[in-house]
This record gives C-alpha cells, sequence and structure tokens, in this order.
C-alpha cells in the first residue's frame, strides 16, 4: 500500500482535504455538511498523512497532541453558548450578526457556526488520536 | 415584620462570610503569624453582634425569614429563617467560634499548617451556621453535608498519623451516610407536604403525623439525626474523632457540630413530632445513650476520652428531651443544651492547655498544677460546677428543669427522670475528676514543666466558664431572650419564662439525690473504672469493630463482584451486548403483542435500488466467508457504502455523506486494531462457537428487522418534521435542516455529546498506551512514576 506513487500523493491530497473539509464544515448550515462529516474528513486527511508519511511527521505537523484539539472544541462549543450571558438570553441560544459586504453579498456570523467549528475540532481531535495512537509502531517509543 | 432586602443580604453574608474569611485564611496567617487567630476572630465576633441585634425581635416572639430570589423562574428562593432556635445556635456557633479561632492560634502556635486549620475552622463553621439558618430542607441539607466535610477534614488533619485518616473516614462515612438518609427524608417531606420552606411546614403541625408518608419519613430524619449527634449504636465515632487537634474537639464534637442532630430533631418536633414513634423511639435511643456514654467516660483515663464520651453522654439527654416533648422537657433540653455547650467548650479548652502545656492529658499523670495554671484552674473548676448542676450555675437550672418532669407523676416521666439522674450523677462524677484531680493534690511530674497557658488559650474557658455562672445568676433575663423563644419554637406555641430559684421538693430532692451519687462515684472512681474494665475486656467486640469488619467485606464484595463483571474475555463483553440487545429488542414485542406482521408483497424497488442490495448482500457473503479476518473487516465497508448509496438515493445526501466517511474511517480503525492486537490471520473458530455466534448474529438481525418493520406500519407524527421545516429559515438562519437542529435547536444535546466524544477519545488513547507497554510493563511504570513523584515531593520539602 505505501507505494512510491500513494507517499507522493499522499501530503497534496491531505491538504487538499482539509481545505475540503472546511469548505464543508462552513456551508453546512444550508448545504450537506457541517461540522461533524468536516471533521470526520479533516480526520481521514491526517490519517492518511500518518499512514504515508509516518506518525512522527504527522504529530509534528499537528504541532498539539490531537486530543488538545477535541479539548479545544469542547471549549469553544462551550464557550459560543456563554455568549448568550452578555445579552441575556439562554444558554445556548443562538445569536447572529449580518454584516453587509461592500459587494453587496451578506457575511453571517453566528454563535451556532462557532458551536459548528466546536464539534469539527472534536471530531477531528478525537479520531485522529485513535487513528494514531493505532498507527503508531510500538517501536517508535 | 418582614425584613428588608438588605436585611436578607446581610443573612445571606452570615453564612458566607467565613467561607470568604476561609480563602484569606492562610494569607493572614502569613502577614501577621502571630495575632492571625485574633484578626481572624473579629468576622465570627462581627456574626455574633449582628445575630445578637435582633435579639430583642425574636423575644417578642418574632419569626423572621429572608428571602432572596435565586433561580427566580422557577421560584426558588435562597430563604433563611430566624426564630428562636436558630438565633440561640447561630449564637452558640458565632460565640464560642470566636474563642475557638483565638484559641487555635495559641494551641497551634508554630504549626506548619496552621493557616489551613484556620481555613477548615472557618469554612465548618460558615456550614454550621448555614445549617442552622436555612429554611428550605435542600439547603440545609447542603450545609449538613458540608459540616460532615468539613469536620472530615479536620478530624483528619494531622493526616500523617494513621488513627487520624481512619477516624477522618470514619466520621465521614457515618455522618455523610446518614446524611443520606436525611435527604431521602427531607424529599419525602417535601413531596408530602407540597413545600420545601421549614417555615411553610412549620404553619402545619400534625400535618405529617397523619400522613400515610409518616413512619418512612421519622425514620429517615432519624438516622440523619442520630448519626450525626452520635446516638448509640452510631456513637462510636466521636470518641474516634478526638483525633483531632483539641480546639476541634471543642468547637465541632461538643458545642457545635454533634448538636446538629439535636437541632434537626427541635426543628422538626412540631412537624413530626408527638407521636407515639417520636415519644418512644427518642427517649429510649436518647436514654440508652447517656447511660452508655456516661458509663464508658469513666472508664477513661485520658481526659479528652472522658470529656468525649460525656457528650455523647449529653447528646442522648438532649434527644431523650426533645423525645418526651412536653413542655418542660423542651425548655429543660433548651437549658441543658447551652450549659451543655458552655462547660464542654470551656472543658475541653481547658484540656487542652493541660496537654499543651503538660505534654499530657492522661488523668493519672497529672497532678497538683493550680498553682502553676491558676486561671486555667479556674475556668475548670467553674465549667465542672455547671456540669454538675450545682447552685445557681446555669446547669443547676438545667437540672431542676429536667427533673421537673417528673411533677407529672406519669410512670414514663418518672422513667426519664430516673435516667436522667443517673446520667447526671455519672456526668458529675466525670466533670469533677477532671477539675480536681489534675489541679489538686501533690504535684507530680510531668513530661514537660507546666506554666500558665497564653491569654489567647485562657480567653475563651475564662469567659465561657463565667457565662456559665452568670447565666444562672440572671436567669430570668437569659430565659426571656434565649429560652422562652428557643423552647417556643421547639415546642410550636409559647413557653412562658418560668425560670428563677424556687423552691420545689421534687426537683431538688433528686438533684441532691443526683449530687449525692455524684460525689459518691467520685469518691470511689478508680474502684468504677476497674469494674467497668473488667467489664470491657469481657464484651471486646463493638459497633467500632463492626465499621471495620463492614468496610473490609464492603471492599472484598467490591472486589468480588469486579472480579465477576470485569473478567477481561472481550468475546464474553461481545456476547453479554448483544444477548442484551436481542433482549431489549425482542422483550417490548413480545410483552404487548404487536410482533409485525410479516408484509405480503415484496416492496416495489427501482433496478438500481435492487443493484445496492445486491452489492449489500454480496458484501454480507463476503463478510462471512472470507477467508481472513481482512477481507472480512474490508467487506464488512461494502455493507457500510451500500447504505451510505441507499440514503443518497432517497434524497438524504447529508446522511450518505456522513456514512461514508464513518465507514471508512471504520474499517481503517478496525484493520490498525487488528494489527496492534497481533492476532491471526484467520479466526479459527470451533464450530459450537460458530453456532453460538452465528445464532446470536441472526437472532439480533431478525429482531432489529422486526423492529424496523414494526416501526413503519405504524403513522409518523410529523408534528416536528413540520415545526422544524417550517422554522428552520425564519428562526435559525439555515436550509440544512439536520444540521440546525444540531448546532441550534438541540445544541445542549450535542454538546453533551462532543464531550462524550471527548472523553472517550481520551480514555481510548490511554488504553492504547497501555496495551503497547503490556500489562506487566504498564503497572510497572505507573509503580515507578508514583515513587519518582514522591521522591521528588519529599526532595520539594526537605529543600523549603
Amino acid at each position: 500500500m505505501n507505494t512510491v506513487i500513494f507517499r507522493t500523493i499522499a501530503p497534496y491530497l491531505a491538504a487538499l482535504m482539509i481545505v475540503f473539509s472546511i469548505f464543508v464544515l462552513l456551508r453546512g448550515h444550508n448545504e450537506p455538511g457541517g461540522g461533524f462529516i468536516g471533521g470526520l474528513i479533516a480526520a481521514s486527511a491526517i490519517a492518511i498523512y500518518g499512514i504515508s508519511a509516518g506518525v512522527a511527521e504527522v504529530r509534528r505537523a499537528l504541532v498539539f497532541h490531537p486530543i488538545t484539539f477535541a479539548g479545544f472544541g469542547v471549549f469553544i462549543a462551550a464557550l459560543s453558548g456563554f455568549m448568550s450571558l452578555f445579552v441575556e438570553v439562554p444558554f445556548l441560544k443562538g445569536l447572529w450578526l449580518f454584516i453587509n459586504l461592500s459587494d453587496g453579498s451578506e457575511l453571517a456570523l453566528s454563535t451556532p457556526m462557532l458551536f459548528d467549528i466546536g464539534v469539527y475540532f472534536v471530531v477531528l481531535g478525537a479520531i485522529s488520536t485513535i487513528a494514531l495512537a493505532l498507527e503508531e509502531d510500538e517501536d517508535d517509543k | 415584620m418582614i425584613p428588608t432586602q438588605a436585611q436578607s443580604f446581610s443573612m445571606l453574608l452570615v453564612a458566607i462570610a467565613p467561607f470568604l474569611t476561609a480563602f484569606v485564611a492562610p494569607l493572614v496567617k502569613r502577614f501577621v503569624p502571630q495575632h492571625a487567630g485574633w484578626v481572624l476572630a473579629l468576622i465570627p465576633a462581627s456574626i455574633f453582634a449582628y445575630i445578637f441585634s435582633f435579639i430583642d425581635l425574636i423575644a417578642q416572639g418574632e419569626k423572621l425569614r429572608f428571602a432572596l430570589p435565586w433561580i427566580p423562574m422557577l421560584g426558588i428562593e435562597l430563604s433563611f429563617y430566624l426564630d428562636g432556635l436558630s438565633l440561640v445556635f447561630g449564637l452558640l456557633i458565632s460565640g464560642i467560634g470566636t474563642f475557638i479561632v483565638i484559641y487555635s492560634g495559641g494551641y497551634l502556635s508554630g504549626h506548619q499548617h496552621l493557616g489551613r486549620f484556620y481555613a477548615f475552622i472557618l469554612m465548618f463553621m460558615g456550614s454550621m451556621l448555614g445549617l442552622v439558618l436555612a429554611d428550605n430542607v435542600i439547603t440545609l441539607f447542603v450545609f449538613w453535608e458540608l459540616t460532615s466535610i468539613t469536620s472530615f477534614l479536620l478530624i483528619g488533619f494531622d493526616h500523617s498519623r494513621q488513627a487520624s485518616r481512619r477516624a477522618a473516614i470514619q466520621a465521614l462515612v457515618i455522618t455523610g451516610g446518614g446524611g443520606l438518609l436525611l435527604l431521602a427524608g427531607l424529599v419525602l417531606i417535601g413531596f408530602s407536604m407540597g413545600t420545601l420552606d421549614i417555615s411553610t411546614m412549620l404553619q402545619y403541625p400534625g400535618f405529617m403525623a397523619e400522613h400515610s408518608a409518616y413512619l418512612p419519613v421519622f425514620i429517615l430524619v432519624l438516622f440523619g439525626a442520630i448519626t450525626k449527634s452520635a446516638q448509640v449504636p452510631f456513637h462510636f465515632w466521636l470518641p474516634n474523632a478526638m483525633e483531632a487537634p483539641t480546639p476541634v474537639s471543642a468547637f465541632l464534637h461538643s458545642a457545635t457540630m454533634v448538636k446538629a442532630g439535636v437541632y434537626l430533631l427541635a426543628r422538626f418536633n412540631p412537624i413530626l413530632g408527638g407521636t407515639i414513634e417520636w415519644q418512644v423511639t427518642l427517649p429510649i435511643l436518647g436514654g440508652i445513650t447517656l447511660i452508655t456514654g456516661a458509663l464508658l467516660a469513666l472508664r477513661q483515663t485520658d481526659m479528652k476520652q472522658m470529656l468525649a464520651y460525656t457528650t455523647m453522654a449529653s447528646l442522648g439527654m438532649l434527644v431523650m428531651l426533645i423525645g418526651a416533648g412536653s413542655k418542660e422537657a423542651i425548655l429543660a433540653a433548651m437549658l441543658f443544651l447551652v450549659a451543655h455547650s458552655f462547660y464542654k467548650g470551656g472543658l475541653f479548652m481547658v484540656v487542652g492547655a493541660i496537654d499543651h502545656e503538660t505534654g499530657t492529658r492522661d488523668i493519672t499523670e497529672v497532678s497538683g498544677i493550680a498553682k502553676e495554671l491558676p486561671i486555667t484552674f479556674f475556668g475548670a473548676a467553674l465549667a465542672a460546677f455547671s456540669m454538675a448542676g450545682l447552685p445557681i450555675s446555669l446547669g443547676f437550672f438545667a437540672k431542676e428543669e429536667i427533673y421537673l418532669i417528673a411533677k407529672t407523676f406519669e410512670w414514663q416521666h418518672w422513667l426519664i427522670a430516673i435516667v436522667a439522674l443517673v446520667g447526671n450523677a455519672l456526668m458529675m462524677a466525670a466533670g469533677a475528676a477532671i477539675a480536681i484531680k489534675p489541679f489538686l493534690g501533690p504535684r507530680i511530674a510531668t513530661p514537660k514543666s507546666p506554666h500558665e497557658a497564653p491569654l489567647s488559650m485562657l480567653a475563651g474557658p475564662a469567659i465561657l466558664a463565667v457565662l456559665g455562672i452568670a447565666a444562672g445568676v440572671f436567669i430570668y433575663q437569659f430565659g426571656d431572650w434565649f429560652f422562652s423563644p428557643s423552647a417556643s419554637a421547639v415546642y410550636n406555641h409559647k413557653v412562658s419564662n418560668h425560670l428563677g430559684l424556687h423552691f420545689d421538693p421534687i426537683p431538688l430532692g433528686l438533684s441532691i439525690a443526683t449530687w449525692a451519687l455524684g460525689g459518691l462515684i467520685h469518691w470511689k472512681l478508680e474502684t468504677v473504672r476497674d469494674i467497668l474494665r473488667r467489664i470491657a475486656r469481657v464484651w471486646t467486640w463493638g459497633p467500632d469493630q463492626g465499621f471495620d469488619q463492614f468496610m473490609f467485606g464492603l471492599v472484598r464484595f467490591a472486589d468480588w463482584i469486579t472480579r465477576i463483571i470485569q473478567h477481561g474475555r472481550l468475546e464474553l463483553y461481545l456476547i453479554l451486548v448483544f444477548v442484551a440487545l436481542a433482549g431489549a429488542v425482542y422483550a417490548p414485542m413480545v410483552l404487548t403483542g404487536s410482533i409485525p406482521p410479516m408484509p405480503d408483497v415484496l416492496p416495489q424497488l427501482r433496478f438500481q435500488e435492487w443493484g445496492v442490495l445486491l452489492i449489500a448482500a454480496l458484501g454480507l457473503l463476503a463478510v462471512v466467508f472470507g477467508r481472513t479476518r481482512l477481507v472480512a473487516i474490508v467487506s464488512l465497508g461494502v455493507q457500510g457504502f451500500a447504505v451510505a448509496l441507499i440514503f443518497l438515493l432517497l434524497g438524504a445526501p447529508d446522511l450518505g455523506f456522513t456514512q461514508f466517511m464513518v465507514e471508512t474511517l471504520s474499517v481503517v480503525i478496525l484493520a490498525l486494531v487488528m494489527t496492534k492486537l497481533h492476532l491471526d490471520q484467520r479466526d479459527n473458530r470451533v464450530f459450537e462457537e460458530v453456532i453460538r455466534d452465528g445464532g446470536l448474529a441472526l437472532v439480533c438481525g431478525i429482531g432489529l428487522t422486526m423492529l424496523l418493520l414494526a416501526v413503519l406500519q405504524t403513522d409518523l407524527d410529523t408534528t416536528l418534521t413540520e415545526f422544524f421545516t417550517k422554522t428552520s429559515v425564519p428562526i435559525a438562519h439555515g436550509r440544512n435542516i439536520v444540521n440546525v437542529i444540531l448546532v441550534d435547536y438541540r445544541a445542549i444535546d450535542t454538546l453533551g455529546e462532543i464531550s462524550v466524544v471527548m472523553t472517550a477519545g481520551i480514555a481510548i488513547l490511554a488504553l492504547i498506551r497501555i496495551r503497547a507497554g503490556g500489562p506487566k510493563r504498564g503497572i510497572g511504570a505507573i509503580k515507578k512514576a508514583v515513587k519518582r513523584a514522591t521522591s521528588s515531593a519529599r526532595k520539594t520539602r526537605s529543600a523549603s
């Protein structure tokens, strides 16, 4: 499986998948997609990169331990809930901010989006933690 | 009178301030190491002054309810209730607490963890104040458990000694366990009466007595009270709690915490009292505790132990009096409660001072130190005077009031009076021994040559001792302020103040009998002690040993259960899971008789849908007949992809998309696990196992199919579907309903789920790590890590 072709393509493929996962994440509110599926795609990207380049290389590229991403995700999701504290509405109530851009289109920022980003990080972090730990050779340590 | 908002806040502060002070106590200790006790004592002193400011109102029979909105949406208030009873308790806690904080500074002077000790003591004080001031029974329970926890911390303060740790755990298990029963009882009262506020409950006296839930409520509340107040057979934790530093014993285990159970019984007397159960159980329990405690006290030579057992006896007296329930008995209980707090708190501090100055607290090893410790002797003598009930101390009036019960000439009241007489005489002998033996008589050498204790350790015993006499001298005024209002609160009717010097032949006669008997026992103390010790040698088993056996048995039992449930064999775990699944699927269908009929026609499917089904079927065959495990796993993925295709064909791209990704990752991770587990390439099952596993799989599969059929044959409720379709864009600004539900409508569910995902990730990571090292190396590594941590901790300790 670990052919030259795979090893050469894998980094590009992984990068592409990461970009695609972000795209899927952000379109999720209106089109098929969302944080969960986006996180799965990103985790697959990391798994593929891990198989091709070795776990050590992935860990170096990620900078933080993957489980940190999961913790960060839960933190962000909870944080998006606490936003409601400032406008005195119930916990996790969706808050929206619409910004009119110069070209006439509209940019919608919201706490559900922030929440979805949190979900993305949790899925990405948890799955890639498991995948990387399993890919790691016992002799590596 | 309805208190103002500001007053309500102040009352909240009364319970909170000690906690806040506890946070800064170690800092105060750092900045003014010598006088921290005096500084910190300002807090309880001001609490005392604040509560005292209500004394005229309460004396006039007012009952104050301080309420602050807490969760206004649910109508829950944070409320405190101040009447005669909580006022007396509040003053005792904050007043004696003031002296205890000061005393601690002297007693533990130079102790490296004195700051921590202040923090614990103050936290306890806050819990205790919250307990007696709470109006809501749930608030009461929370503070109740807080007193158990802070007591645990204080008993185990000297945590390097095994005896302290055992005593701390024992106290926590007993009082905490009783607390849980109490919670059940309180909730049950709340349900029965439809309110959680004590102030409201008190307006319906007698309601619970008629209620069908009375007996369980009574038993549950009783267990809460008798575990906390150390009644037989739960008394043994109290003497063991003497492992705590003496200020703790003086404060928690004589004057305040152990009286929480008494407070509970007194507080609920109007609600639960007056029944046969109440009037029989409490006096019997209390009477037995009184006599047992007093006898055990005389057996001891450790003065702290003697005081601990007399405390237990006094608690028995209080429980007995509250159980008797007559007007005189309640008033007597209130008098005895205050008198006991004064003299016992004082005597504990005296014993602490003797221990501190001479280096021993064994009554046979100290003698004739009155010359060196005159003020301590003065405090001890006055306290013992009140304990013996000699005129005209507060103890005297308490005792007279107790004996007044006998005036009804009913046999049960006479019995109570006689039991009280014997108990009083025994306690008097013990008290006299502590006040006389160490101070008078020939001087014998002690481990340390004694000097008078520092001022911080004299203030408490001296002032409490003087108060015990002063309250007797001004008994009418004290009665107006404290005893009549508190007894009225417990009795739920006005108890008028008739306290004063009256010469009533019956109480006076019984008093004289008490002094005579007490004097006799004190005179023959050595003989009595010898006899009691001889009995103790024969009677070796007690609830204290029983507690150890119980805890040991509990651990053994848990070990046994764990071995059975967690056998560590994966295939058995899986079988259990699938058997449970089959049970969950079949049981409702069979029990409700709703086994779905087979559909009589094959579904009308398009050809591409047949194609997908064919792929799935082929994948299935490949799983079952695959030659190697890897082939089976990959073929399992085929199943998943087929399902994903069906989702796509049915117009659910979101689901299909997710299914693809989940399936891919499952196959990858399963394959990776396979390599980790070092399994054989092939799965070699014997024939019986094939039949067992295959059969179970078929049963589960058929069950799930039937479940789906049953679901599809009922009409789907489309209320939610319509709601989400209609509102998704207008109120949630999203067209992808699935996503909108996940991140907006049901975001709190998702938050819970992602927390689980994260936790599972951490757990799996840990499991893989352990497996990677192998079980032996894993445990070895943990041991090594622990050793490293302890040695480095030791290094830092020695460096500092």
